[in-house]
């Protein structure tokens, strides 16, 4: 844009005002670069999630068949979600561990509040039903699947690139930032979860 | 020395009546054919054309594969598979397309690697390499992409691991991963989008190819010396002598090429990207294109929070800075002398880089614990103390040798210091475009 130091008048004359024609410039720039951007977005925006990938339905999975130390894997929203029947074993395994042993000390749980910390409990689905884990089964470091009862800690392993997490999918060894995220779900009966 | 004035002289009337008017031949004849080379470029400097016919070689096949290829994550698979057997001819563009990739990438290693021996990105010539260093990424990007459209377990899980990267930004990485996916996974969007840009980024290297051939003809080029072009006798013209240099060059590249395309195709590749794409399931062991090891190994090698940066993002941003260090490349050396030939340490420093490179991407092929994990954590300090460390100081400490004043001078002392000699004695060795 022109700046108003060197304007001339009609008669050749620099004056320090602006202009007119500064105005006019400037009102002209200004609405080229907004149009300019408001043609832009919707070839930006064109990339985004579209109605069709947000519009997935919850899903509702039946998990009266697996037994404790049993595992179920489902597909929502593209990526698997890890189900299973801890065995009590394997839910006091993960009680005793201290949260400040824990690299991320947070639930990463959708159903409790943000900052809950990650025990046991509230990474589990509840009360009376803490044997009941379900998680994205997506590794937080870079999204590779970890594999089921391997690891250093007895819960999961990501084989890309060494991540160890605990019976409660809670990392504990490896590159991995986060524990694994917990989406919203629900036991619609006692049979039944509600993923989504 | 771009020239001064053509030497072009249209010979035919139609060439005297064109030439008023769309004087494409003389820009050709002033470019490629009466254009001066210095007279002692080497077989290094051949890579320049080599890459040109790979970049030719990838259009014409990717446009010939894009006919039978179908981008649709049930389709995909089956669609590369049909051309292997069922398309005419088709099993050779593939191998060709494919392994042409891989060529690509061993013509433009060589091409930096000369570029950094012989200081070629030093002043004038920095917007030329900075260019270059665009169309470096530009290919990355469009070698990733092309990896993906098979639509095997290593196409599925290396996008899956390498858009993972933007979620290591805090706030905004998960938006741009969504947006870049086109979904919450890698899915059927990111399948079609990918093949969009895949067949895009082509042109836009070509485009940029254009204007790094230009910024070259602006300020041509280096030499194994580093002294620039003085007078008439360092020079000789492209043609015959640069081109002729190029078409060895260009054949005996093309002859390894077609080794591997006929005799080993699969040699470069994973065996399991021979198995169909599957969300819920993670190869036990997730290794890129051999060209992408190096910075691999430099991602993975940062285990440890380096204070409010975690280990993810860490990795992340070392491994996109080896890539961004290079675009200050001319800034960070100090030296004032060009060539390593010069430089008895730069020589070896550079030699060093050489063999830390081969070693990451060893190490990228390995499983990330124990000692790789260190090993690769010496190689990524080495790489960037190469760069930060060793090359602003060098230029401050290193005695360089005597240079020769002049070309000229120099290809006379390689005859056997027979100054009786005429300097365009056989021993003369021009070349290409680089």
């Amino acid at each position: 844009m022109s700046d108003n130091t060197s304007t001339t008048d009609g008669l050749g004359e620099t004056t320090g005002e602006p202009t007119r024609r500064d105005f006019l410039y400037l009102a002209t720039g200004m609405a080229a670069a907004v149009g300019a951007a408001a043609t832009a977005w919707p070839f930006i925006d064109q990339m985004r999630p579209d109605a069709s990938t947000l519009a997935l339905a919850s899903i509702d999975v039946n998990v009266s068949a697996i037994e404790p130390g049993m595992s179920l894997t489902v597909k929502w929203r593209g990526k698997p979600i890890f189900i299973r029947n801890r065995t009590a074993q394997e839910v006091e395994e993960a009680k005793e561990v201290p949260i400040t042993e824990l690299k991320d000390p947070v639930a990463r749980n959708q159903n409790v509040p943000g900052d809950a910390l990650a025990t046991d409990l509230l990474r589990s689905a509840g009360e009376d039903k803490e044997n009941w884990i379900v998680m994205i089964g997506s590794c937080t470091h870079l999204g590779c699947v970890p594999l089921g009862q391997a690891g250093d800690f007895n819960g999961w392993f990501c084989p890309c690139h060494g991540s160890h997490y605990d019976t409660a999918g809670r990392i504990r060894k490896g590159p991995a930032p986060e524990n694994l995220h917990i989406p919203v779900y629900a036991f619609s009966s006692d049979d039944v979860i509600r993923i989504g | 020395m771009s020239s001064d004035h053509s030497t072009y002289q249209p010979s035919t009337g139609f060439g005297r009546w064109m030439d008023q008017r769309l004087p494409i031949v003389r820009l050709s004849h002033d470019s490629f054919v009466s254009y001066p080379v210095p007279r002692n470029l080497n077989y290094a400097y051949t890579f320049g054309a080599i890459l040109m016919v790979m970049l030719v070689l990838q259009i014409l096949t990717g446009v010939v594969l894009a006919m039978h290829y179908a981008a649709s994550t049930g389709l995909a698979f089956n669609s590369v598979e049909k051309i292997m057997r069922d398309v005419n001819s088709g099993w050779l563009l593939r191998y060709l397309h494919a392994n042409g990739a891989s060529f690509f990438f061993v013509a433009v290693y060589v091409h930096i690697g000369r570029g950094l021996y012989y200081g070629s990105y030093k002043a004038p010539r920095e917007i030329l390499w900075i260019l270059g260093v665009i169309i470096f990424l530009l290919m990355m990007a469009t070698a990733f992409m092309g990896y993906v459209l098979p639509w095997g377990q290593m196409s599925f899980w290396g996008a899956t691991v390498i858009t993972g990267f933007f979620t290591a930004f805090p706030g905004i990485g998960e938006p741009i991963q969504q947006l870049l996916l086109g979904g919450f996974a890698v899915d059927n969007p990111t399948l079609n989008r990918f093949f969009s840009l895949h067949y895009l980024l082509p042109f836009m290297i070509a485009g940029v190819v254009v204007l790094h051939v230009w910024a070259l003809h602006v300020t041509g080029q280096t030499n194994p010396t580093g002294v620039e072009v003085k007078q008439k006798t360092d020079t000789l013209p492209f043609t015959p002598y640069a081109s002729v240099k190029d078409a060895l060059g260009i054949a005996l590249f093309m002859l390894v090429f077609a080794y591997f395309v006929f005799f080993m195709p699969n040699f470069l590749g994973h065996a399991d990207n021979y198995i169909p794409a599957n969300p819920l399931k993670t190869p036990s062991h997730i290794v890129p294109e051999w060209y992408f090891l190096p910075f691999y190994a430099m991602l993975r090698a940062i285990t440890f929070n380096i204070g409010p940066i975690d280990s993810k993002l860490g990795g992340v941003l070392v491994m996109f800075g080896s890539i961004i260090v290079l675009f200050f490349l001319p800034w960070l050396d100090t030296s004032k002398v060009r060539s390593a030939v010069y430089r008895p340490w730069y020589k070896l420093f550079f030699w060093l880089f050489v063999i830390n490179a081969i070693f990451l991407g060893w190490l990228g092929a390995k499983p990330a614990e124990g000692t790789y994990t260190t090993m690769a954590q010496i190689g990524t300090l080495y790489y960037f103390a190469f760069f930060l460390i060793i090359m602003p100081l060098l230029g401050l400490f290193e005695t360089p040798k005597r240079l020769p004043n002049s070309i000229t001078e120099a290809v006379l002392r390689k005859d056997g210091g027979n100054t009786g000699n005429t300097p365009a004695s056989a021993a003369a060795t021009p070349d290409t475009r680089g």
